[in-house]
């Protein structure tokens, strides 16, 4: 599949880069998810 | 750990399952000292780092990690409401560590020999000689955290405990750059062994798993140890430690939360950027997402609800859940995914010798432990120091 170093690299690199993407997404939604309920407490 | 006193005898079941350990510690250290370590270790040239490495040093220096947490969050980032839990966390670090020390006692070949790095001949080029000095040094830092306690207990040394008082942020400080360091550092031992640890824990970003794991550990340790001390030192307490007690585990909760969350992306980053997929298939791969997704998404996602619902059983069993999952992880590390393509006749399993001298270590910890905070002002602030207290 991976003819040279140079391809290995920028598969590997592709796909993280896309997955770091979803990840900060996902920290936005976690974020919310644990936060939301802290606005009639507002303690932290 | 009910005491004598409230008892009226010594012979409480934990005092007698405490005794039994230490009795047979002692007859393991004899053995340890005097026949030398194959006489009570299954180490070997292969594996020369066996739980007194993986349990008693990894694990130790992990869970002690709540001592610099807690400290810079009370007094660096500001939350002074957290001020009556720095004083317990300072003493479990500072006991975690002194027992770190104590037990390579038993690890290293020739121990008295264990200055020399320090003193004698300095190895600047080795990440263990980083960690050694590391540890000296916020060895002591962690004993000076805690000496205002012993000198208020034993009064006439107001000169001493006021400069040690005066002195808490630049400990406070140096212990949160030491802590990074040598956290960090643990990790990093494991990167000059690319051929022994299995592709999916060995990852350029060891170090940084490390120090990221380091403060969720120490956090749900303080939580934890808050949990067991509220049962068993209740009359020890003070209003401002029982006041700042719920606030703080709920606080915890969400930092550990999101920290844990960090370092499930950092696990995701090693395994795509290492392109470790394949593995996954294999048994090792099933071991792995036990520990991933058993022992650190799941712990993550139940401390985010014990915090939304605000529910303190719920954070209090997910703080023994991280902390096991932290043992897990540096036993992993340390010794189930070392050395993994040696044949099954080579592999590493503990002694009994071993295992022994492990819990003994435990036990003396948790003994001083309770022989200090029931004395000392630790859960409490002396009443000759109200105003004065740091």
């Amino acid at each position: 599949m991976f003819n040279t170093l140079q391809d290995l690299m920028l598969h590997n690199k592709s796909i993280t880069y896309v997955l770091m993407g979803v990840v900060l997404i996902c920290f936005v939604g976690f974020w919310h998810f644990l936060t939301d309920k802290e606005e009639r407490k507002r303690r932290y | 750990m009910t005491t004598e006193t409230q008892k009226g005898t010594l012979f409480t079941p934990w005092n007698i399952v405490a005794g039994i350990i230490l009795a047979a510690g002692v007859v393991v250290t004899i053995m340890r000292f005097t026949m030398g370590l194959g006489s009570v270790t299954n180490l070997s040239d292969n594996n020369p780092w066996g739980i007194w490495i993986g349990f008693d040093l990894l694990c130790g220096v992990a869970l002690a990690a709540g001592g610099y947490t807690t400290s810079a969050a009370c007094y660096i980032f500001g939350f002074k409401r957290f001020h009556g839990a720095v004083r317990p966390a300072i003493l479990t670090a500072f006991l975690g560590y002194a027992l770190v020390v104590f037990a390579l006692n038993y690890d290293v070949g020739r121990p008295w020999r264990l200055p020399y790095p320090i003193f004698y001949q300095q190895g600047t080029t080795s990440i263990l000689f980083e960690v050694g000095l590391c540890v000296f040094i916020y060895l002591t830092v962690l004993f000076l955290e805690y000496l205002p306690a012993a000198l208020e207990w034993k009064r006439g040394f107001d000169k001493y405990r006021d400069i040690l008082v005066k002195l808490t942020m630049g400990l406070t400080i140096l212990g949160v750059i030491l802590s990074t360091l040598h956290q960090s550092s643990l990790g990093a031992l494991y990167l000059i062994a690319p051929s022994k640890l299995h592709p999916l824990w060995y990852t350029p970003y060891l170090p940084v798993m490390f120090f990221m794991s380091s403060m969720f550990a120490g956090m749900s340790m303080v939580i934890f140890e808050g949990t067991l001390s509220h049962k068993h030192f209740h009359h020890k307490m003070d209003d401002e430690y029982n006041l700042g007690y719920e606030d703080l585990q709920m606080a915890f909760s969400k930092a550990a939360a999101w920290i844990m969350a960090g370092y499930l992306a950092m696990k995701l980053l090693g395994l795509a950027m290492d392109n470790r997929w394949q593995y996954l298939g294999t048994g090792y791969g099933a071991w792995w997402l036990v520990e991933v997704v058993g022992f650190v998404a799941l712990p993550c996602y139940a401390y985010a609800v014990a915090y939304r619902d605000r529910n303190l059983k719920l954070a209090r069993f997910t703080a023994l859940w991280t902390v096991l999952g932290i043992v897990l992880n540096r036993f992993n590390v340390s010794l189930v995914a070392f050395n993994w393509q040696l044949p099954s006749v080579d592999r590493y399993f503990p002694s009994a010798g071993e295992i022994i001298i492990s819990l003994f270590v435990v036990t003396i910890g948790v003994i001083a432990f309770r022989f200090i905070v029931t004395r000392m002002p630790i859960f409490y602030v002396h009443p000759a120091y109200k105003d004065s207290s740091h």
